[in-house]
């Protein structure tokens, strides 16, 4: 494995937007010229070492190459999207479309993330220790293929749009969550342990919601059938099991109709 | 129009209007049109050892108004998927940013048209209370010279007029509206259906009356070509035809078609056809159903070949996913029902409506594969290729950027099977269509007449575009093809042709090595049709605005000069 370490020597005016931060685009590359790939500042076409000094040679392939920002990237757009394989590690903050499209390999920030983190993920491991804002691992603007695979972990909390057209992967938000979770979602895991203002699974087709919390608006579309034992993301607890959204259309398979679930924690 | 001279020297000539097919030779251009010969000091353009033709014209597509900024606007994943759209050739040169791909921006729209070698594109459904919206949208547009058609077939006047058999008001009222919104010709979509959508139904045969109304669609269609006629305008009806898209809609299809039997052109524009029946590929299905969903591109072809009067154009499928949008407005519900995409649907007070939703026409689904194949072979079967011309239907059945892609498959059987043999359902496809055993491939020259001569000539405007004959526009495209020797591998005659090595439009260099490196002078080209005052049509048209009919006052109904800034009008005079 190869390290390389970006250093934030320049705060960008406007937002930089980092697509080539990928352990993809290092691969076989040495400094000087990670140094020069491409990157914009608005319109104006930049280069990563316009805004970073960059140590250390990549390894042969992206699985082989880990990418450490020594620093705050509060400003830096699309750190690890689209990646396949590596790492990459941000000591301190993100700012939106960090892991979006990604593939597979493995992201870190250690602090907080702006919107859109994770959005239309295929694979691969997304963590955050501090909280997220809106659109995590949601479908871009106007697609209706959300997240795929994979999994995101928000240590914090998160706002609003979260997994929204959701197919697969989890989504595992640690705290709380504002509004619109798991919209219009056909498949995938969303875990929330803490509270949720309201608008659960609203036109949800299928996939499971589980919520440790308390949900302070529920939303109309959502029928209690049983109560269930369960254990997910090591907390063993008793929920109370509602499917919907009863007002979207449901396919069937083996004849049953397929609906969303969602796992309430019960009241102790 | 660019002053001074110019010559393109040494290209291989493909110009159907004279029956120049791959001869060496100059064009010369000269104050924005092309003349016989310039003098030495004319600007040289080398197009040695490459294709040199006229600006290509395309007679349908859907490019501005406003059901395409509806999807635009339902579509904001249309313009990531186009890749990255940054060009560092409009930073570099100033030009506007593009995006968008099956709906691009208007500056996309302009460029890639250009970079295609295209002049002339005609907005093929303009709704006339939404016209000045239109017009300002056209005028965005940089480059390409635009018309847009009005749709008719929907309209309260036209069929209230047409149920009681007056041709002659209906044609009055058609004069006055292409007057109003300034448009081209006169566009049937759905004749009936859309109308009676508003009531919740549709039209799919021909005999199906519309509610109201009363009316049937072959009377619709009969008695606004008997209009067309009278007013003698440059264009033929343009008909999007009842019952699009759905299985065994082609008996349907060829009756439209035999309502054009019997008409002559009456026009001085040199158009000979009655009707143009427009992306012939969605009304040219066999089966009951989607399992035996098939291709009648044959039988129809058949008909057409032998009927002289009609042109049609291919709507070919190009494959890609896209957007649909069309003044069919219960098609698109139907279409929602179908692949549950979010929809948009529209009523246009007494004149129609319209929907967008997207689709992706996926090669392994083999409906889809299908509808590629039946286009194709509409284009494979035709006889007389001055009457049958290359469209997808932009976007409806693919982007207007797959030109050169479906003419590869048009001039390769090599390439048409390739791309057969990535299909999953290959065999399937193969046994529901025809395309599999046609061997035919078609030349450059009878590309040249499906995108140039023949569509200018439908139009009205063979006599300007369309050809490289003296006195016409100095359009011409010239593309890296050695016309002596094409190359085997079909791809590079659709890379060539997507970017032309060089297009001039006016006289002017508008693209050069594949770039645009000019805006051009674009123009609105309009019918302005100038006949005896019909006092029974003006009464009734005021009436329309001032009981309360129209939610607008008259006054805000026309297109207004400022917002069609450089126009190119066509009179038309209708003796009393």
């Amino acid at each position: 494995m190869a390290t390389v370490t970006l250093k934030p020597t320049k705060v960008p005016e406007l937002m930089f937007e980092g697509y080539s931060i990928t352990p993809d685009a290092f691969a076989g590359k040495t400094a000087a010229q990670i140094a020069e790939l491409p990157g914009h500042e608005g319109k104006i076409h930049m280069k990563l070492g316009d805004f970073f000094e960059v140590s250390g040679n990549a390894g042969e392939t992206a699985a082989d190459t880990d990418i450490v920002i020594a620093g705050d990237c509060t400003r830096v757009k699309y750190i690890g999207a689209r990646m396949t394989a590596g790492t990459v590690t941000v000591n301190g903050n993100a700012d939106m479309y960090v892991g979006g499209w990604m593939k597979g390999g493995k992201i870190h920030i250690k602090g907080n993330m702006d919107s859109f983190c994770g959005i239309q993920m295929e694979g691969g491991e997304l963590l955050c220790d501090g909280d997220a804002k809106n659109h995590v691992g949601c479908a871009y603007r106007g697609d209706w293929r959300g997240m795929k695979g994979g999994t995101i972990r928000i240590k914090g909390s998160a706002g609003n749009d979260i997994g929204t057209f959701m197919l697969g992967g989890t989504i595992i938000i640690e705290k709380n969550a504002f509004i619109h979770v798991s919209t219009h979602a056909e498949g995938g895991t969303v875990v929330i342990k803490g509270d949720v203002e309201g608008r659960v699974g609203g036109q949800m087709v299928r996939g499971e919601m589980y919520v440790l919390g308390k949900i302070k608006f529920m939303m109309p579309g959502y029928k209690k059938v049983d109560t269930v034992e369960k254990e997910i993301d090591g907390v063993k607890a008793t929920f109370d099991h509602y499917i919907g959204d009863l007002g979207e259309r449901h396919p069937k398979s083996k004849g049953q109709v397929v609906y969303a679930n969602l796992y309430l924690k019960a009241a102790a | 129009m660019a002053s001074g001279e110019m010559i393109v020297k040494g290209g291989f000539i493909i110009d159907p209007t004279r029956k120049i097919d791959g001869d060496v030779g100059d064009v010369a251009i000269k104050d924005g049109k092309i003349v016989d010969k310039v003098g030495s000091s004319a600007k040289v353009i080398d197009a040695k050892g490459k294709v040199v033709m006229a600006g290509a014209v395309d007679v349908h597509s859907h490019v501005a108004g406003p059901k395409v900024n509806a999807g635009r606007l339902m579509r904001p994943e249309d313009k990531f998927i186009s890749g990255f759209c940054r060009s560092g050739m409009a930073q570099k040169n100033g030009y506007r940013m593009e995006s968008g791909f099956s709906i691009p921006s208007v500056f996309k729209t302009g460029y890639d048209y250009a970079r295609m070698g295209y002049t002339f594109v005609m907005e093929a459904a303009m709704p006339p209370l939404l016209a000045p919206h239109t017009h300002e949208e056209i005028h965005d547009t940089p480059i390409i010279d635009e018309g847009a058609l009005p749709v008719f077939a929907n309209n309260w006047f036209v069929m209230d007029y047409l149920r009681k058999g007056e041709v002659e008001n209906t044609a009055a009222y058609i004069a006055w509206l292409l007057k109003a919104t300034k448009g081209y010709g006169v566009k049937l979509v759905n004749p009936g259906g859309t109308a009676a959508w508003a009531w919740g139904l549709n039209c799919l045969s021909l005999n199906d009356p519309v509610p109201y109304f009363e009316i049937t669609p072959a009377e619709i269609i009969k008695g606004l070509i008997e209009a067309n006629e009278f007013l003698g305008l440059p264009h033929s009806i343009h008909l999007h035809q009842n019952n699009l898209g759905n299985p065994g809609n082609y008996p349907d299809t060829i009756a439209a078609l035999k309502i054009a039997e019997g008409f002559k052109a009456r026009n001085k524009f040199g158009r000979e056809s009655v009707m143009h029946s427009t992306h012939l590929q969605f009304h040219s299905y066999g089966g009951e159903g989607w399992k035996d969903f098939c291709s009648k591109a044959k039988e129809v072809m058949d008909y057409v070949n032998k009927q002289k009067n009609i042109t049609i154009d291919l709507g070919c499928v190009t494959l890609d996913e896209t957007t649909t949008m069309t003044a069919d407005g219960p098609f698109e519900h139907h279409l929602h029902g179908l692949n549950h995409l979010k929809w948009t649907n529209v009523d246009v007070e007494m004149e129609t409506a319209a929907g967008v939703v997207p689709y992706i026409y996926d090669k392994n689904v083999t409906p889809n594969a299908v509808q590629w194949a039946t286009g194709l072979e509409l284009a494979l079967y035709a006889k007389d290729m001055n009457r049958c011309f290359i469209t997808t239907d932009h976007p409806n059945a693919g982007p207007f950027t797959r030109y050169p892609r479906v003419i590869k498959w048009l001039m390769s059987k090599k390439a048409r099977e390739e791309t057969i043999a990535t299909m999953k359902n290959s065999d399937r496809m193969i046994g529901l269509t025809n395309i599999h055993t046609m061997d035919r491939e078609l030349t450059l020259f009878e590309i040249a007449q499906m995108t140039r001569s023949g569509p200018a000539k439908c139009l009205g405007l063979g006599n300007v575009y369309g050809g490289l004959a003296p006195g016409m526009n100095g359009d011409v495209s010239v593309f890296n093809l050695n016309y002596k020797d094409l190359p085997k591998d079909a791809e590079k005659i659709e890379t060539a042709l997507q970017r032309a090595a060089c297009f001039i439009k006016g006289g002017e260099v508008i693209v050069k090595d594949g770039e645009v490196v000019s805006h051009g002078h674009k123009k609105t080209v309009w019918v302005k049709v100038a006949m005896p005052e019909n006092p029974q049509v003006t009464r009734d048209v005021s009436q329309a605005f001032t009981q309360g009919t129209y939610t607008v006052d008259i006054r805000n109904y026309p297109v207004r000069e400022y917002l069609a800034p450089h126009q190119s009008v066509i009179d038309v005079n209708v003796e009393a």
